[in-house]
């Protein structure tokens, strides 16, 4: 095996001893176990159907709210979570450990668990929703609520990415910045994020691909709306059940093609750096 | 490189087999049962475990009937797995180990029927539609039209979910167009929900579902010729490992315990 560069070398260097049969033979199912599922689709994919399927108005207007949705609660996660990482990376403050569970925690969270607690705090009758109620904003079955459930799921992997590339950068580029007389927000704009930008770029992807993918926060609490909140895979789970399940298989597809496409863009920091 | 033992080899069969296994357990606990079920005749016990998928509507009255049939029944246990009639069919289609279904329409049981899953269905409830609104009504909702009024938050089922196409249906006998609900929800226990919750003021659903919800929500009636009537029929699924017990389960439905449970929760009589 060609190696790049040393210190990749000595860590992922192969082990020339015998590796123990029970090794492989759970190594081999590990395998099987993530790579049946995918074969499964596959094989009962109605590969002449892909292109009908596809473009039926119900399908298009899935996916095209699929990418509206992702899309701006990624927005949303680089406006908040950037800044909420740099303050977690940077300022010392009583009850950071609290907010980092806090961020954590939808990340470990069953997302209908997070469905049900969005509208319990956001829905008509919620704790702040019925404030909204009154003012005009409609979060559940709206766009808007698609867009929260899956902001609450997928920010937190943008603010662990970004936090953790914040933490790791040189300070002495921004104080020799400071020094030259450039203000905070100058240099944070022009020396912290340029130096962050492959994490930000990460982070954003990871999010954008777990925004794209959320399903149960997103029917628990924005319902199942066409063309409001019924996004590709809750459009694929109601396709399923009814009477179209070459549909739901050929959207089923396109997510994980797009989920790979997600994978070989950060090849470089997960499939080779490890 | 590693060298692949006979060892090694043996260790991957054993451990596929345990992921097969494990995979299949669902389906090879109620095998367990069938040697002394298959005994079984009219009148004698009912044995072993029986899992049934029944129709979100049917959650009251069928776990009526199963603490029933179970304390007459002391060696049988029942799995009840309630959802929208059209998702247990996709997973029945898919292998799932049921042992009876009981669908809240003839479509859904049409589709299995069709593939030879089932065998012979026998109707044995009916049921009628009503609005479903927050109590004490506060957006004085009286009739079908009033759903699509501005400043209702109206939802319904899904097309597919059987409550969802009879209340479509129900519009169209009204002579008013198709509803745009706010949310078409996947059975009728989540489409209540959303009214208990406050987030919609009105829905669609069964009268069984109106009563069954209590106090958290009030019915509107839906006059008798607007009203469509559900018909809800119960089958034996071929692939049980239990046939003595499922049918007596049905037998036990159509004319026992079971008939009771659906009339104290409000269904109609089949015929």
């Amino acid at each position: 095996m060609a190696t790049r560069t040393a210190p990749a070398a000595r860590r992922t260097r192969p082990t020339t001893d015998r590796v123990p049969g029970v090794v492989i033979a759970g190594a081999t199912c590990a395998v099987l176990f993530f790579a049946i599922p995918l074969l499964g689709l596959v094989w009962r994919a109605p590969w002449s159907a892909a292109w009908d399927v596809l473009s039926t108005p119900e399908a298009r207007t899935a996916l095209r709210l699929s990418i509206q949705t992702s899309l701006s609660a990624t927005a949303i996660a680089l406006v908040l979570g950037v800044p909420l990482a740099w303050v977690q990376a940077r300022v010392a403050y009583p009850g950071r450990r609290v907010v980092r569970a806090l961020v954590l925690l939808p990340m470990v969270l069953p997302p209908v668990v997070g469905g049900v607690a969005l509208l319990l705090a956001l829905g008509r009758h919620g704790l702040v929703g019925q404030y909204l109620d009154h003012v005009g904003v409609h979060l559940p079955f709206h766009f808007g609520g698609a867009v929260l459930a899956e902001t609450f799921v997928a920010m937190p992997f943008l603010v662990l990415t970004v936090e953790a590339a914040f933490r790791s950068t040189d300070r002495r580029f921004e104080d020799a910045a400071r020094t030259l007389g450039a203000s905070r927000l100058s240099v944070f704009r022009r020396v912290t994020l340029p130096m962050i930008r492959p994490s930000l770029v990460a982070g954003a992807l990871l999010c954008w691909a777990r925004a794209l993918g959320e399903f149960g926060a997103t029917i628990t609490f924005a319902g199942n709306a066409p063309g409001k909140t019924q996004t590709l895979p809750l459009f694929v789970y109601v396709t399923l059940e009814g009477a179209n399940s070459d549909a739901a298989i050929i959207l089923s597809l396109v997510l994980v093609a797009v989920s790979l496409a997600v994978l070989v863009a950060l090849r470089d920091r997960w499939l080779t750096a490890l | 490189m590693f060298h692949a033992s006979r060892r090694t080899l043996a260790s991957i069969a054993v451990c596929c087999t345990l992921v097969a296994a494990a995979c299949g357990s669902s389906s090879k606990s109620s095998s367990s049962s069938s040697s002394t079920a298959s005994a079984a005749t009219a009148g004698a016990k009912l044995t072993g475990s029986l899992n049934v998928f029944a129709a979100a509507s049917l959650t009251a009255a069928f776990t009526d009937y199963k603490k029933t049939l179970e304390a007459q029944n002391p060696g049988l246990s029942i799995t009840n797995d309630f959802a929208g009639s059209q998702a247990l069919v996709t997973q029945i289609e898919n292998g799932a180990p049921a042992d009876v279904f009981a669908s809240a329409d003839m479509k859904n049981m049409q589709k299995l029927v069709d593939k030879g899953l089932v065998g012979t269905p026998q109707i044995f409830a009916k049921n009628k539609l009503e609005i479903a609104v927050a109590p004490g009504n506060p957006k004085h909702i009286t009739s079908l039209a009033d759903l699509e009024q501005s400043g209702i938050v109206f939802v319904l089922e899904d097309p597919s979910v059987p409550a969802g196409n009879y209340a479509r249906q129900a519009f169209q006998k009204a002579g008013l167009p198709a509803p745009k609900p706010a949310s078409n929800e996947l059975d009728v226990k989540s489409a209540i929900a959303k009214i208990e919750s406050g987030d919609a003021d009105a829905t669609i659903v069964y009268v069984t579902d109106v009563t069954a919800a209590g106090s958290k929500v009030e019915g509107v009636a839906i006059p008798e010729n607007q009203n469509v009537i559900a018909t809800y029929p119960i089958a034996v699924v071929k692939a049980t490992k239990n046939p003595a017990a499922a049918q007596g389960y049905v037998d036990g439905l159509v004319n026992g315990p079971g008939r009771q449970a659906l009339e104290a929760r409000g269904f109609l009589p089949p015929s």
